[in-house]
């Protein structure tokens, strides 16, 4: 990769060059302008480029090459489960009769849609154990904060008006707490206990009548399975209290147990996660979200159901809690996901979990003797490590982080969950071979080595690079959040 | 069965068992007790090769009628629009689709510089200072916007007109039943928002006023008065929803003081993909850029001294402030507007007002051959693609008689507007020719004679 600046989209501007192909006027040229008042016409176009096409492609081809995915190299960043991303899926999604539909066409006419969602809903009612299944939300935290909807909506069709009260674990997603807030509750946080579980007695503690909710992710951030969620249940819901399942670490358990076994409420489930999504570069993802019997009346317009061998939306469901976004969810994201189970079947679908799950727990043995690792029994698909041993000598998880860059790795998620000093969560995911784990492993081993015999490798890394590391508190205190022209060129 | 994305052989296994010290991988799910393990195998599809399930699924798709082969005047937020095809190109290359957010700047620079070139972009064509790296869509950002002028403002009711999007008014009510914000619907008058009535319901306790431009029956709302209106309130913003297709001609949101504008990009460069996914902006002033929902990509440099960039005010969102976050989002649409950032770039300066332009000349000549043809086109202010033409018959007959024409007609409004019994809202976008549009209106003529 070639270190320098690479110019803006807006630097290869020049004026006078197009790039578009647009159709012809065939129908006899009016004077627009003539319709409005003076003020409604734009007086100066929008700054866009001024680009050929092979300027495009130059550009954004380089900017690609200035980017790094799953294709690229390993990506072990924890509760993302960045597994590979198949390319039937992409070319399923490219089929025009999926590419090409509009959403208000007559549900007559896009039946091979909605046989597709409809068959999607079943297979993730089947994985979830869930009564029903909505795919409306676009991404796990949209997802989230639905279900929390849901779960008010019911307990206010109960009238219980002063359950106001989500309870979220201290090593929960950052969404869980964001997503209670939007939907209008108090978060309150659970402990975990030295084992790395929830707190049984500090959550008899914080549950009471006032608890709407607990959501919780199992297995949790550091890779541990709840195994007391039996016990969780019983006090939730022996206090009127629904049980949410964040479905991110779906990954580690298809086959093996379900959400609607473990007693849980509501889901929701990440498709670009566990079901090969894509990421996309941060998107878009789809979150949808599968519930009990008791809450199904409450699931967002509309569903999808079949009546006599025909597929249909359903929009007149009067206790929904309404749209939560345009259409139909991200139909597309939902497609690939589909291709995805289709092609593992569940068979496929349990050496998924199997194999992640295994895949972890190689890597953690193999590190826990260089890293402190602070909780010691087997991990499901991720497991967190500890930097703080090489914190004393002086380097910083961040540092190790940076210096993976170099060995040509996506470092873990780090600083995260927030109870693990100086933590580095990786998830392995499944498509990795037992090759890149070693090759990763011996770069784990060899950055511990450094911290002993050379601190500042690492204190300084990345050392190849295309840029070093950047000045992110000038980026805060002095915000450029768009280009601006100088030249006026 | 063989399974291609699993690279796991048994010497593998048996060897990182060993490691492990576990006889088999069963062990490693010892946690998770008898009670709730699941027997048996799932009750889904067998998995199915490649080459099978590609033809099975290309038979699924072939059961839907695609607008490649029909052509169509639906619109109504969803808009057939030529794509450049270097778009699908773009995103296609996996260093883009296979990464997840940018957390690692030094190896994401391409990803983060894309976004900071889609918020250059956005604000350009809205008017307004500063814009986010994206929503999941035009609704949903639209919902935010409601959510942050209650939030701003520290009130609780919001003025939203009911000529924009139903489906948007829809999800704008969701967002804002979780911060107890009121919505209040300001009826419209001869397909414009009725400024009386807002001006009736504007007092001090209104946070915002939402306004579609051009709004859900493509009129044109004057934002000016509208403004006017507003500024009667001290702090009361004005949120304005924009197809940003239109804003190639019209004069941007910012130019009439808008604090906030959303919308979708779906029309540069995204295919209908029946709905989804497409891709929200979310676009405003300078004031409220420590408030915006959803990542920001800024520009600094590194140790060297060289210009890159960065995910930044981090202290807004969820992962950094968890309960007290600005909004929950995470995931967004990056990909998508990476899809309109291609897409706008090779339309380009004079091609967006060009493009703009072939729209709403096309979109004329439709509605005067329309007149011509004695079907009545309601409302009379000044239109962008889109206008509602007044039929004898319900538009669900006249459709199922355009279809077997091979013809996807319009938007049935009554759905949505009691009203508006029998009208059909037309959407004419650049791609449609002459003689499709003369064939539609004959067909429409025939069917509702």
């Amino acid at each position: 990769m070639p270190k320098q600046e690479f110019p803006l989209i807006f630097e290869r501007s020049k004026k006078g060059r197009t790039s578009y192909s647009l159709p012809d006027l065939d129908v006899p040229d009016i004077d627009l302008d003539a319709d409005f008042e003076d003020s409604y016409v734009r007086k100066s176009a929008p700054d866009l480029p001024e680009v050929s096409e092979l300027e495009i492609m130059r550009h954004y081809t380089g900017l690609s090459n200035r980017n790094y995915g799953v294709d690229s190299g390993f990506y072990p960043l924890g509760s993302c489960t960045m597994k590979y991303n198949p390319k039937i899926n992409e070319d399923v999604a490219r089929l025009p009769g999926f590419t090409h539909i509009h959403p208000y066409q007559d549900p007559k006419t896009v039946q091979g849609a909605l046989e597709m969602m409809y068959d999607l809903q079943t297979s993730l009612k089947e994985i979830t154990g869930m009564h029903e299944v909505s795919l409306q939300s676009a991404a796990g935290a949209q997802g989230e904060w639905a279900a929390l909807m849901m779960i008010r909506a019911f307990h206010e069709a109960n009238g219980d008006h002063h359950r106001t009260k989500v309870i979220v674990p201290d090593s929960a997603h950052g969404t869980n707490p964001a997503s209670a807030a939007v939907a209008g509750f108090d978060a309150v946080t659970v402990k975990s206990n030295e084992a790395g579980l929830v707190d049984i007695e500090d959550l008899k503690r914080v549950a009471d009548e006032n608890t709407a909710a607990l959501m919780l992710t199992n297995p949790n951030t550091l890779g541990l399975f709840e195994k007391e969620i039996m016990e969780m249940a019983e006090i939730i819901h022996g206090v009127g209290g629904k049980l949410y399942y964040d479905g991110a670490n779906l990954n580690a358990i298809m086959g093996y147990t379900r959400p609607g076994d473990m007693g849980f409420d509501a889901v929701h489930l990440n498709l670009h996660k566990t079901f090969t999504g894509p990421h996309g570069g941060g998107g878009p993802g789809s979150g949808p979200i599968g519930v009990t019997e008791e809450l199904a009346p409450f699931l967002p317009k509309p569903l999808i159901v079949k009546e006599n061998d025909e597929y249909k939306l359903e929009h007149d469901r009067p206790q929904s809690i309404g749209r939560i976004k345009a259409f139909y969810g991200n139909f597309g994201i939902n497609l690939r996901a589909y291709t995805y189970i289709r092609t593992m079947g569940a068979e496929g679908l349990k050496k998924v979990s199997e194999y992640a799950v295994l895949n972890a727990n190689y890597m953690m043995r193999k590190l826990e003797n260089v890293y402190d690792l602070p909780y010691k029994q087997h991990c499901m698909h991720e497991f967190v490590l500890s930097g703080k041993k090489q914190k004393k000598l002086g380097v910083r998880t961040l540092d190790m982080a940076k210096r993976l860059l170099d060995f040509g790795y996506h470092p873990p998620t780090v600083y995260f969950p927030l109870i693990v000093e100086e933590g580095m969560m990786i998830e392995p995911t499944e498509t990795e071979s037992k090759e890149t784990l070693d090759g990763f492993i011996d770069a784990m081993v060899n950055i511990a080595k450094e911290v002993e015999d050379n601190p500042e490798t690492v204190q300084e890394a990345p050392h190849h690079t295309i840029v070093k590391r950047m000045d992110e508190t000038t980026a805060a205190r002095k915000p450029i959040l768009r280009y601006t022209r100088t030249d006026h060129a | 069965m063989e399974f291609r994305y699993l690279p796991m052989t048994e010497s593998d296994k048996v060897e990182m068992l060993r490691t492990i010290g576990v006889d088999s991988t069963d062990e490693l799910f010892s946690d998770i007790p008898e009670a709730i393990r699941f027997k048996g195998q799932l009750n889904l599809k067998p998995g199915k090769n490649e080459y099978a399930l590609m033809k099975e699924l290309t038979a699924m798709s072939n059961k839907n009628v695609n607008l490649k082969e029909y052509t169509s005047y639906l619109g109504a937020g969803v808009y057939d629009h030529y794509i450049p095809s270097v778009v699908d190109h773009v995103i296609s290359r996996s260093e883009f689709y296979t990464a997840y957010t940018p957390y690692q700047p030094e190896i994401s620079q391409g990803e983060l510089q894309a976004i900071f070139e889609f918020q250059t972009m956005i604000a350009e064509l809205t008017g307004q200072p500063i814009a986010n790296s994206s929503m999941y869509d035009g609704a949903t950002a639209l919902g935010e916007a409601v959510n942050l002028s209650a939030a701003h403002t520290k009130r609780k009711k919001v003025l939203v007109s009911k000529a924009i999007h139903p489906e948007s008014l829809e999800v704008v009510k969701t967002y804002a039943t979780g911060q107890h914000v009121e919505i209040v619907e300001i009826d419209h008058k001869n397909g414009v928002t009725d400024l009386n009535s807002l001006e009736k319901e504007l007092d001090e306790d209104v946070a915002g006023v939402v306004i579609q431009y051009p709004n859900f029956f493509g009129q044109i709302e004057p934002l000016a008065k509208i403004r006017e209106l507003i500024n009667t309130q001290k702090k009361t913003m004005m949120v304005v929803s924009s197809n940003p297709l239109a804003l190639g001609y019209l004069t941007p949101p910012g130019e009439f003081g808008a604090d906030i504008v959303v919308g979708d990009t779906q029309v540069f460069g995204i295919p209908a993909q029946f709905g989804g996914p497409h891709c929200g902006y979310f676009a405003t002033t300078q004031k409220l850029m420590r408030k915006i929902p959803g990542r920001l990509v800024g520009q600094t440099t590194d140790e060297n001294g060289v210009r890159g960039f960065v995910l930044t005010l981090q202290a807004r969102e969820q992962h950094i402030r968890r309960d007290k976050a600005t909004s929950n989002i995470c995931s967004n649409q990056a990909l998508n507007a990476l899809a309109s950032s291609v897409a706008m770039s090779s339309i380009g300066k004079h091609g967006l007002r060009k493009m703009a332009q072939l729209n709403m000349k096309k979109a004329r000549y439709a509605k005067k051959q329309f007149e011509e043809a004695q079907i009545p086109v309601l409302f009379d202010k000044p239109f962008f693609n889109e206008f509602v033409i007044q039929l004898d018959k319900p538009v669900s007959e006249v459709n199922e008689a355009l279809l077997s024409k091979g013809i996807v007609g319009g938007y049935d409004l009554s759905r949505d507007y009691p009203e508006l019994t029998n009208c059909m809202l037309v959407a004419v976008t650049e791609i449609r020719l002459k003689d499709e549009i003369d064939q539609f209106i004959k067909e429409v003529g025939d069917i509702n004679a």
